[in-house]
């Protein structure tokens, strides 16, 4: 028994359903392991502060009935009891939806998401939420009002951000499977600081309703997993209409194209352009890595072109304004009248509201809120908010030419490998500046993959590097299939790093 | 014209009017009135984070009709708004509107004296719930309301006063009911009313405008526009700068019948509107709008055309017959079954409104009450067949509504039959003869209008049923025989 739910913390999720399906372990065997393993992961100097809230009993609940189903010989889903953690500003019943936020500490949701309800149905058992930068807003995890995660690679390390809990229990081997969210690079970045696959979607190709907004017209809810088959798997189970979510585009679920075992990268074109591999501030052992992972896309036959994105250099302004822009209106909703945190009110409803606010955010939402409002208010919104519409459909416009030429675009998915905890904290700008490579893809809506494409040295040992994998709008099956024919041809996937529960000897 | 001493006034209107659908604009949630507070709501309309605003069709297609009705263009596809503000009863903190691209950019509104109001725009939104301030310290918040569909109808400053102001709510009330979008209901609140403001000397360019808001009823739109046109004047009169109008949004008080400074052009809101990312551009289909165009009934201008050339009424009786659709609607059955619309029509203006309106009986509205067009025709027919005297027909109509019986029934039990009977009426006559000889002296004196007096009588005497003109011919052959 021992043995076999060894086996299953070793292995990705689709392992971890078949062993199930096998009689290795009893879902509820796994699910207890699972809780026991959660609880032990935040004690000690080695905690991660990855884990906000944990469902014992709703899990427990959850795999018992699946192991009923078996026995009465139902038909198991595709997700057939494989825990998942939720980053917590994803709506569930049973769990605290946060949002890492002061203001909503303690509120539960009365309703389910349609991705975490569409991943119950699949036979998945959510087990946790994760921490996270308060609504989505951060790089790095720091901006958390429950502290900072530490990254299981490096522990003086940020995770990356927002869905810094999430990516962090996929990478400490916690969880096979995690549902974040990817407005800027959420998913992606903490996927490549923590050695992960993360794929964010075409926009419109999952549900939003359920995820707490920050950048409406950028959010997307986007999974983590060890392995690229997994995010296959797990978008195939997403993605598809939602009559709650007038965004959904209608076309059908994504259905992995890798049925096939033969299937190669044979004529794929790979687009490499230089604002996204030589810019400013990329680490030149990140862009040797990625360089490394091009030519043995190359090795296995695809062909190298060359792309222009010039108006890459304005992404990341582009991005912070749309985005704070959209958040100063998302969170307007946050002011104590109905639910969440309220402050004062003895005097009158604006400084019930005031009060709130300034008692419930952190400094980095606050900062949001005040771009977003300037940029949108009366005599400035001509030269912010509009401006920024027109450059974000120029860089649309410009990588829809991009993918007449190729048919994938290769990228680093960060400058640089995972930071230390504190380094960009006094500086929002440098924060900023370290999304410049996730936010094309999130801006022009086309769906990006994260997956880990070999090391570089840090201080206290070696830090992944991930390489995003970007295809034109809809075509995330196409995105999947490269990065799954890359990882499946290199060595990364199965690199752990080296941290490990308190009473167990690192790997 | 109503403003005084050589002055013009501009005024334009803000029209809100909820659209009569099953269920809300962005969720599933019942769209009613009256209802428990807090009970008609889900996670998208008390704003809970994680909803999602789905646009209602049902509302889209009665907006579309509304347009129609008010001779408007439909764009093709339009785009909703967020208009950003903080209020208790907001939930979102944002107001889901349209700005920039309505789905009906023009319309127009013909008034009984022929006059066209243009209509700037038409654009759909939520409405905000409701916040209640007289219980206590406290204020509550009912979010019931909290997105309910709403047309806003803006007018182009076309009305050149309160009267016209007045006459443009209510042709623009009744062709919102023809179209069955709305029930138009100030005191519900499913009609509101804002009021722009301002006046000049004719040829001049605008002035500046005041808004004005809390106005509750039509008179009070009335009267609100007559003492900001007055107060206007008076400023401008005075001769002092200092004292001109100023672009500022004014209360009305209805009961101290004056207005009061609720907010200046430096304290306004910036809204901040940017486009709506939880919902695509609206498309509408030329199937939807053709379908809608099907739905539009025959309007109140086009009826009271037709009431005056085809039945020969009044300018003022069909204005009346037409105010509202199911006046006009029971009218126009009654007569299909009986002809004689003139006759129908005297029926309706004088008798069926009157009880309709009358305060003794229980019953709000023409649709309430026992009454069908089927009895005034019954009743047209009895009173041409001079079965009936128009006297008692009245009584008839009253004995339908209280008794919830049909007319036949009504004037066999109430022995309303209009009496022929030649001895009947005679000794009827006779009877009042003796009581009133005073009356009889002053007719022999030439008085021959007293005679009025003695008929009266005798039909009051017959409970109504004698053929009044038999019983003025009988009276005066017993008179002129010195009975």
């Amino acid at each position: 028994m021992a043995e076999a739910l060894a086996e299953l913390f070793a292995g990705d999720a689709n392992a971890w359903r078949a062993a199930l399906l096998a009689g290795r372990a009893t879902v509820r065997a796994a699910v207890d392991a699972v809780l026991a393993r959660l609880e032990r992961c935040e004690r000690g100097p080695g905690a991660l502060n990855a884990v906000l809230a944990v469902d014992a009993a709703g899990a427990r609940r959850r795999a018992d009935a699946l192991d009923a189903d078996r026995a009465a010989g139902r038909v198991p889903g595709p997700l057939f009891g494989v825990p998942v953690a939720l980053k917590a500003n994803l709506c569930a019943e049973g769990l605290p939806t946060s949002c890492g936020s002061r203001l909503l500490a303690d509120w539960c949701a009365p309703y389910t998401a349609t991705a975490v309800q569409r991943l119950v149905d699949a036979g998945a058992v959510p087990v946790a939420t994760g921490n996270m930068d308060e609504f989505g807003m951060g790089s790095s995890g720091e901006n958390s009002a429950f502290g900072p995660t530490r990254n299981p690679w490096d522990p003086g390390r940020t995770p990356g951000g927002s869905s810094s809990g999430p990516a962090a229990l996929v990478a400490a081997g916690l969880v096979p499977l995690a549902l974040g969210s990817d407005t800027g690079g959420s998913v992606r970045q903490p996927a490549a600081f923590c050695g992960i696959a993360g794929f964010k979607p075409t926009y419109g190709r999952v549900s939003r309703h359920g995820l707490v907004a920050y950048g409406s017209s950028l959010d997307q809810v986007a999974p983590l997993a060890r392995s690229v088959r997994d995010l296959e798997l797990c978008l195939s189970v997403l993605s598809g209409a939602d009559e709650r979510d007038a965004t959904t585009l209608p076309e059908p679920p994504v259905v992995p194209e890798l049925a096939d075992e033969h299937m190669t990268l044979d004529g794929v074109r790979v687009g490499v352009c230089p604002e996204l591999l030589e810019g400013e501030g990329l680490d030149p052992a990140v862009r040797a890595r990625v360089e490394a992972a091009v030519d043995r896309l190359v090795e296995l036959g695809a062909r190298r072109v060359a792309v222009r994105l010039p108006s890459a250099a304005h992404a990341v302004a582009t991005y912070y304004v749309v985005a704070a822009a959209e958040a100063s209106s998302n969170l307007a909703r946050f002011d104590g009248v109905r639910y969440g945190r309220r402050e004062g009110g003895e005097r009158s409803l604006q400084e019930m509201i005031a009060a709130t606010r300034e008692a419930g955010f952190g400094e980095e939402v606050k900062r949001r809120i005040l771009l977003g409002t300037y940029v949108l208010s009366r005599g400035h919104a001509e030269a912010w908010y509009v401006q920024a519409l027109r450059v974000r459909r120029r860089l649309r416009d410009e990588l829809d030419a991009a993918f007449e030429q190729c048919d994938v675009l290769v990228a680093p998915t960060a400058p640089t490998p995972a930071f230390a905890l504190g380094e960009h904290v006094r500086d929002p700008l440098a924060m900023y500046r370290a999304d410049a490579l996730t936010v094309p893809a999130s801006l022009a809506g086309v769906p990006a993959l994260s997956v880990p494409c070999g090391f570089v040295d840090g201080p206290a040992g070696p830090l992944p590097v991930g390489m995003q994998v970007l295809a034109p709008a809809l075509a995330d099956a196409r995105a999947l299939r490269v990065g799954r024919l890359y990882e499946e041809a290199s060595p990364w996937r199965d690199r752990r790093p080296p941290w490990a529960l308190p009473d167990e000897v690192p790997a | 014209m109503s403003a005084p001493g050589g002055w013009e006034a501009v005024v334009g209107l803000e029209v809100h009017c909820q659209l009569r659908t099953a269920t809300k604009l962005f969720c599933g949630c019942r769209n009613a009135f009256g209802e428990p507070p807090n009970t008609l709501c889900c996670e998208v309309c008390t704003g809970q984070p994680g909803a999602l605003p789905v646009l209602n069709r049902e509302a889209l297609a009665l907006a579309v009709r509304a347009a129609l009705a008010l001779d408007g263009e439909v764009a093709g596809r339009s785009e909703f708004d967020r208009k950003n503000y903080f209020y208790c009863d907001l939930p979102k903190g944002y107001q889901i509107t349209q700005l920039a691209h309505p789905f009906c950019p023009g319309a127009r509104v013909e008034l009984p004296s022929g006059e066209q109001v243009r209509l700037t725009r038409i654009h759909l939104e939520e409405d905000a719930g409701k916040a209640v301030h007289d219980r206590g310290a406290r204020t509550l918040v009912d979010l019931n309301r909290a997105g309910v569909p709403l047309i806003e109808i803006v007018s182009e400053p076309d009305l050149a006063g309160a009267d016209e102001a007045h006459a443009y709510l209510t042709e623009l009330k009744a062709i919102l009911q023809y179209a069955g979008v709305s029930d138009c209901d100030m005191e519900k609140g499913s009609l509101r009313c804002d009021v722009n403001v301002s006046v000049r000397r004719p040829g001049e360019p605008l002035r500046t405008k005041v808004e004005l808001k809390n106005l509750n009823s039509f008179s009070n739109v009335k009267a609100a526009i007559e003492h900001e046109i007055a107060r206007q004047v008076a400023a401008y009169e005075a001769g002092d700068p200092a004292g001109f109008p100023v672009q500022e949004t004014r209360g009305w008080d209805d009961r101290a019948r004056t207005s009061r400074p609720q907010r200046g052009k430096e304290d306004a809101d910036d809204y901040r509107y940017f486009p709506e990312p939880d919902l695509p551009p609206v498309e509408v289909s030329a199937e939807l709008v053709e379908r809608q165009r099907g739905f539009v009934p025959e309007l109140p201008a086009a009826r009271r055309r037709r009431y005056v050339a085809a039945f020969g009424l009044s300018e003022y009786d069909a204005g009346v017959l037409t105010a509202s659709r199911d006046v006009s609607d029971f009218f126009e059955r009654a007569v299909q079954l009986a002809g004689e619309p003139k006759e129908v029509a005297n029926w309706v203006t004088n008798d069926v409104l009157r009880l309709v309106a009358d305060p003794d009986l229980p019953h709000a509205d023409l649709g309430e009450l026992p009454l069908r067009p089927g009895d005034v025709a019954d009743l047209v027919r009895l009173v041409a067949a001079r079965r009936v005297s128009k006297s008692a027909g009245r009584r008839v109509l009253r004995g339908v509504v209280e008794r919830g019986a049909r007319v036949e029934d009504v004037v066999r039990d109430l022995g309303l039959e209009q009496v022929d009977d030649a001895d009947a009426i005679e000794a009827w006559c006779r009877a009042v003869l003796a009581e009133r000889p005073d009356v009889v002296a002053d007719v022999r004196a030439g008085k021959r209008k007293a005679v009025g007096a003695l008929i009266g009588a005798v039909m009051q005497a017959s409970g109504g049923s004698a053929d009044p003109g038999r019983v003025r011919a009988t009276l005066e052959r017993l008179i002129d025989a010195g009975a």
